[in-house]
Formats: structure tokens, C-alpha cells, sequence
């Protein structure tokens, strides 16, 4: 694997391959000296286009967990705003040595164009409402290691509710859990699903989604394991999506009477961050299976295993597994 | 502009809207003197003082193509194009006439840009370069532009093109102008608030890659308004670059029931979907986008049954620095004027002559220019000619590329149907596929 840029281009047995090397990074991450050397005199580069705090940190602490140097660009204090070019400053890091860029950015497919003015390795942090390998790649640990199903999650019934228009998330990870065996149903107005699942003339074989579609969330509570609920953007009523966010919560939220018609064990995840009265209605920390701290944690482990895979020895089976974990 | 030199053209096909017939022309004086078969033994040889030969075995003889649809990008953005560059890259194409669009900078809304285009088209002398006006003022769809000064000055095309014109009122008035001054509105059809941030077709592929989508229907709407507005001001108006199969059966709705309107189609909106876009090249981005298959298809069938009168290039340069950016940022459009016949010929699905009649007869009488360009090539018309091999197949390499960018979507996919010479006004102008001008 040169690069990370779209679950797409994973198979089931390299995202089970991640899943199995995010356990040992996991566990680097509960000793007391949680570092290794594996990276040591590598160079990763986060260049965030766009705001972004979590997944920024994220990827920093997994690349210092295995000893890389970073540096950070971000958009705000960064030359594009002096007018150069984005080609140029990708060409600019790179000369100065970077091993491995992390980049976010507003424009689907931006990553990919990367790979012409680098022979860095890319990680995609997100592009547009494209793709975010990585969130769909913890996801797929977090929910496979919570129910205890190795790395697979056949049968597992799972929601996804929200603007699945609109998100990396929803592209992303809806792919990782379908390759486990998953069951996805998106939950949403029509508004807010991507065009081609509400108009039937948009017909085409080679993008199918394999979900079911639903309208109503209350009607699909009663018959899942898991909700995933997304973020709801507050600007998407100005584009007509939505009548405003106290409608949409109204029918879309996760309240505690909707939380009442889940099964007692059900699992409950949100990429984060949250918006709390929105999607989210009741207090995550009070419900028994929420996922939702450990999908941060696991992000870590999940980093670490993607940087791993990609700059590390460990990639061209040089080094043992004890020889990383020195 | 005659030339002292005449010109004899040997062994062709001479297609005219009347039929084809193998013949030779003869040109003298700018016009063409005469066309019969075996004409050619009456004359001098080259060597002894008789008439300039062009061998034109296996090639057809007709009148240059008309590009109704031009961004030469002069005034304002000559890092992307210049109109002596853009009239070279006509000529490679095989065209008399090319329509400058108004976007420039500033736009031609006045008369004095207007005759700026104009004369740099003269200055530059290799193809007629007609100068369009704006609807309105700066494009801005707010004030109508100064139709009766512009249209004193010749000016008889009007279009906000890149921009449709949202307003219904204005478009109203403006049409009420048009039927007064017998000239011909061309709208770019887009609902603007339905496409807002789009880079592509809304589709399925646009879904499967998170890009905002531009929908048909967004198109439709303006198209089905202007038919209306047409069928109750009786304004002539001409439709920009369709791109959906509903538009087509809209067209050919109203020429059914006699609405005075014609519509173009680009060559890359026939011969390219909004797959290509899976890779994320800028390149594809163009406005309106790549659609569908069904879509490619529809345009084809209009193309062929006479519903869409003209093949318009669209021809869009956009300098490296521009197009090298990420796709919601780069300009949509793309180069057409070098590649528009190979595509014809190659996609279209269309004759030899019906290719012809939507590259130059029909747009020609559109464009109001048939006092020049698009007639047939018989005894007393002026020699505005194109010499192309229909048969050739060829691929088309950046070297080949004469426009100042070089986005073109054809690298690598194969064009039939190749220009070798091209004669303006009597004048031999491309030689075996180079300007000798």
C-alpha cells in the first residue's frame, strides 16, 4: 500500500490486515512508556486545509507513538493565503523531506491529485464529502472489538442516521462495515441521501450503495444492534435541506424515548463532534453501549497501524513484530 | 484579401448540401471559378506558371467550418489564450468563422471591446473572428446590455454565456429587443441556484464521490422558460451546449410546432460521461458537465434526425496554473477548435454531409454569415474552403496543441476525420495540416 486515499481501493483482507495491526498498536498504547521507535527519522506532515482538531491530533499522536518527526501546515497561518499555489506548497514540503503527508481538505479527490506533485506517501484526512479512510477504519475496530466478532461483523444490523449527502463519513465508513458482512440501512429525508438513492433515473451499476434506505427512524429502531449517528451541519438549512434543526431533531434525534425502543445492549457511535440536542438528545455518557470515547481512543491505534503500514519496515516484513515494539 | 495567386484543387470530393461529386476546383480572385471533374488538365502546371496544386485524393472539398461558440479569452486573460492563438488553433480545425464569446475582461458589452475583438481577429487575418455581445451589462443579469448601439455596429449575437440569464424579466425585455432588431439571442441555460458550488453531473457518480452535483434538471427548466418566452415574443434564440437527453426532446418539441430556435451541442458533450471524472482530473470539469451515457446517446439521435442544428466547440482555454488546482477551485472548460471534426466524425454517429452541415452550412445561416462562410463550393462564391480526409485516424498529442493551455480531454482517445488544408479567401492557408501564413 503506497497510500491511503479511499476505502475503495481497500480489499477485505487489507482492512482486516489493519484492523489485526491496530490491536498491537493498541496495546503500545496501554504501557506505561507508550512509544516505539518503528518511525524513528521519518518525517510526517499534516497539512489541514481545513478546521480540524481531533483528527489532526490523532494522527500527530500515533506518528510521535512510533518516534516519526512531524511538522503541521495549517491552512489558517499557511502561505495559501498569500496566494501559492496548492501544487506549490505540496512541492515546497516535499523538498524539504517529508516521508508521509496527512492531508484534509473541502475538495473531494484533492488527496489523489497530491500523488502527481509527491512521491510522498498520502494519507487522506478527509476530502470534501468524499472520503475519510481512517474514521471508517476505527469505526470497523471499534464496533468489531466491542461486540467481540474477531474481525468481522456479519449480520450485525447497523443504522446510520443523518446527512449522508454531505459526508466522508457516511462514503466511508457505510463501505468498511458492508465488507465485514454488516446489514447498513442510511436513516434520512430524502434531502439529505446522496442523489442517486432518491432519483430513480440516476441508474448505474459500478457506484451501487448496498444499504437499504429508510425515512423514519422510528420505525427501524426496534430492529438494530448498532445506531451510528452523524453530525448534523446547522448551515444545511440555508440550502433548503432541512426546515431547521429543531425539526430535524424532532425526527431524526436520538432522544430518550427513541432510545427506550432499542434493544437493552444496543451499541451507539458518532464520529464527533457532537452537536447535543440535535442528533444527539440523550447524555452519551449515560448509555451503557455507547462506543463513542473509545472511537477517539481507537483512533490513535488505527493511525498508528495505517502510518505503520505505510512508512514502516514492518510493510516490507523487514523487522519483526519485537523489533517494532522495542 | 484576394490572392494574385489562383488555386487548383484536384481530386476530391466536393460535398455541397445539393450532394457530392468527385471534382476540381478551381479558385481566382478569391472566388471559386469553377468545379467539374477533370477540370484540372485545362490548366498550366505549378512549374510552368499555371495555378498552386492541392492533391486532394481521398479528401472531401466543402466550405470552412463555423465555430458558433469561442472563448479566445482576449481582452483579459491572455495567459490562456490570445485570439491570434485561438484563430490558429481554428484554422488547424479546419474553420472560416469563429463566434468570440463575451466573457472576457472587461466583457464585451460595448462597442468599443466589441471592435477591439474584431480588429485583433482582422490584425491576426486567419479566420473571420465574429464578435458576440452580452445580454447584459458585465454579464451581471442585472441591466440589459446596448443592443441597438452594438447591434448599428453588426454585432447580431447576444449571450451571457457561462452565465444563464435568471432574471424572467430581463429576459423578457430582452427578447422583446431581439424580435424589434431581428438579432439572435443565445442563452446558457442554468438555473443558477440549483448548481451552486457543482463540479459535475448529479448522478450516481457524483454521489459515489461526494462532489456537489450539477442536475439536468437545472438546464431544463431555463430551456422549457425561454421556449415560452420565445413562443410569446417570437424572438429568435439559439441554445448553448445542451447536454441532456430531456433538452433534445424539448428542442425538438418546439421545432415541431415552429418556434424559431436552433440549438447547438459540443463535441465532448457526445463523445465523454461524467466517468471520466472518477479520477478527479480538472480537465473534465466543463460547464454544463459530462452527463450520462443516456444523455451522450439522446444528443447523438438529435445530432442525426436534424433536432440540434450545430456542433459548437466551447472551445475553453484555461492556462496550467489555473486548471492545476483542486476541482472545486479550477475553471470549468476545455479545448475544442483542433479536435471538434475528429470527434464528429468518430462520435457523432453522423454522415460525412450531416457532419458538414453542423460544422459550417447551419451555423453559418445562424450566425447570420452567409454572405462569407457555409455556402456551397460552386462558380462564384468566395473561397472559404476546408480540404479534410474523412477517413484518417489520428490521436492528438500536446505537441500538436497550437492554444496557448493545454487542456484538452482527447489525449489518447482516437479522432477520425483529419483537416489538411484550409483556403480563406482565396488563399491557401494550411498546407498538409501547417499554417503557412
Amino acid at each position: 500500500m503506497k497510500h491511503l486515499l479511499s476505502m475503495d481501493d481497500l480489499s477485505l483482507g487489507e482492512l482486516q490486515q489493519l484492523l489485526s495491526l491496530a490491536d498491537e498498536m493498541s496495546e503500545i498504547q496501554k504501557r506505561s512508556q507508550p512509544k516505539v521507535p518503528a518511525l524513528r527519522h521519518k518525517t510526517v506532515a499534516s497539512l489541514f486545509f481545513e478546521d480540524s482538531t481531533r483528527t489532526r491530533l490523532s494522527f500527530e499522536t500515533a506518528a510521535k507513538r512510533l518516534s516519526a518527526d512531524t511538522m503541521t501546515f495549517s491552512a489558517a497561518s499557511s502561505s495559501v493565503n498569500k496566494g501559492e499555489s496548492l501544487r506549490d506548497t505540496v512541492e515546497t514540503l516535499s523538498a524539504m523531506g517529508v516521508d508521509a503527508f496527512v492531508v484534509r481538505h473541502k475538495t473531494a479527490g484533492l488527496p489523489l491529485a497530491m500523488t502527481q506533485w509527491t512521491d510522498a506517501h498520502i494519507v487522506n484526512a478527509g476530502d470534501g464529502a468524499h472520503q475519510h479512510p481512517t474514521q471508517a477504519l476505527l469505526d470497523a475496530f471499534t464496533l468489531t472489538r466491542a461486540l467481540e466478532m474477531g474481525n468481522s461483523l456479519a449480520g450485525v444490523r447497523i443504522a446510520m442516521v443523518g446527512d449522508i449527502r454531505h459526508s466522508r463519513v457516511a462514503r466511508s465508513t457505510v463501505r468498511a462495515f458492508v465488507l465485514l458482512g454488516a446489514q447498513v440501512t442510511l436513516v434520512a429525508p430524502a434531502s439529505l441521501l446522496p442523489p442517486s438513492l432518491i432519483y430513480s433515473n440516476a441508474t448505474h451499476t459500478s457506484h451501487e450503495w448496498p444499504v437499504s434506505i429508510s425515512h423514519h427512524l422510528d420505525e427501524v429502531l426496534g430492529e438494530v444492534d448498532v445506531v451510528y449517528l452523524l453530525r448534523m451541519q446547522h448551515e444545511r438549512m440555508n440550502a433548503a435541506f432541512i426546515s431547521s434543526v429543531g425539526e430535524y431533531a424532532l425526527h431524526f434525534g436520538l432522544t430518550p424515548k427513541r432510545m427506550a425502543k432499542l434493544p437493552h445492549n444496543f451499541k451507539l457511535m458518532h464520529p464527533g463532534p457532537m452537536n447535543h440536542g440535535v442528533e444527539i438528545g440523550v447524555d452519551p455518557a449515560l448509555v451503557p453501549g455507547s462506543l463513542i470515547t473509545q472511537q477517539v481512543t481507537n483512533g490513535v491505534s488505527i493511525r498508528m497501524a495505517v502510518l505503520l503500514s505505510l512508512l514502516g519496515p514492518a510493510a516490507t516484513s523487514e523487522m519483526t513484530k519485537e523489533e517494532r515494539n522495542v | 484579401m484576394s490572392s494574385n495567386k489562383s488555386v487548383l484543387i484536384t481530386g476530391g470530393t466536393v460535398v455541397n448540401a445539393s450532394g457530392e461529386v468527385l471534382a476540381d476546383v478551381m479558385i481566382d480572385q478569391g472566388v471559386v471559378q469553377e468545379v467539374g471533374p477533370n477540370i484540372a488538365a485545362k490548366y498550366a502546371a505549378e512549374s510552368e506558371g499555371g495555378p498552386q496544386r492541392i492533391d486532394a485524393t481521398s479528401c472531401v472539398i466543402t466550405s470552412a467550418f463555423v465555430d458558433l461558440h469561442t472563448h479566445l479569452r482576449e481582452p483579459g486573460r491572455e495567459e490562456s489564450e490570445t485570439i491570434e492563438t485561438g484563430s490558429r488553433a481554428a484554422v488547424l480545425g479546419g474553420y472560416g468563422a469563429v463566434v468570440a464569446m463575451p466573457n472576457t475582461e472587461p466583457a464585451q458589452d460595448s462597442v468599443a471591446v466589441v471592435e477591439f475583438v474584431r480588429m485583433q481577429g482582422e490584425r491576426a487575418g486567419l479566420v473571420d473572428v465574429v464578435p458576440s455581445a452580452c445580454i447584459t451589462v458585465n454579464r451581471a443579469g442585472l441591466q440589459l446590455g446596448p443592443f441597438h448601439s452594438l447591434t448599428q455596429n453588426g454585432v447580431t449575437l447576444y449571450t451571457d454565456d457561462g452565465n444563464g440569464v435568471q432574471d424572467p424579466v430581463i429576459m423578457r425585455r430582452a427578447m422583446e429587443y431581439a424580435k424589434e432588431l431581428n438579432i439572435t439571442l443565445m442563452q446558457h441555460c442554468e438555473v443558477s441556484r440549483l448548481t451552486e458550488g457543482a463540479v459535475m453531473h448529479e448522478g450516481c457518480c457524483s454521489s459515489h464521490l461526494g462532489l456537489p452535483g450539477w442536475p439536468s434538471i437545472a438546464e431544463v427548466l431555463m430551456l422549457q422558460r425561454d421556449l415560452e418566452l420565445v413562443r410569446e415574443t417570437g424572438a429568435k434564440m439559439h441554445f448553448l451546449h445542451l447536454s441532456t437527453a430531456r433538452s433534445v426532446e424539448l428542442i425538438r418539441q418546439a421545432k415541431n410546432e415552429g418556434l424559431p430556435v436552433t440549438a447547438e451541442v459540443t463535441p465532448h458533450h457526445f463523445s465523454l460521461t461524467d466517468e471520466k471524472l472518477t479520477g478527479f482530473n480538472t480537465v473534465f470539469k466543463v460547464n454544463p458537465p459530462l452527463r450520462t451515457m443516456e444523455d451522450v446517446e439522446a444528443l447523438r439521435t438529435g445530432m442525426q434526425d436534424g433536432t440540434i442544428d450545430a456542433i459548437a466547440t466551447d472551445h475553453a482555454p484555461h492556462a496550467a496554473h489555473l486548471k492545476d488546482q483542486d476541482l472545486l477551485a479550477a475553471p470549468p472548460g476545455m479545448l475544442g477548435l483542433q479536435s471538434a471534426l475528429g470527434v464528429a466524425l468518430k462520435y457523432s454517429g453522423c454522415s460525412v454531409q450531416r457532419v458538414i452541415d453542423l460544422m459550417s452550412w447551419a451555423p453559418a445561416r445562424i450566425a447570420g454569415l452567409t454572405a462569407r462562410q457555409g455556402n456551397a463550393v460552386a462558380a462564384g462564391n468566395i473561397a472559404n474552403l476546408v480540404v479534410f480526409n474523412p477517413a484518417a485516424e489520428w490521436e492528438q498529442s500536446l505537441e500538436q496543441i497550437v492554444s496557448k493551455s493545454h487542456n484538452t480531454p482527447y489525449l489518447g482517445l482516437p479522432l477520425q476525420g483529419q483537416v489538411q488544408y484550409v483556403v480563406r479567401d482565396g488563399k491557401v492557408i494550411l498546407e498538409a495540416g501547417v499554417i503557412t501564413k
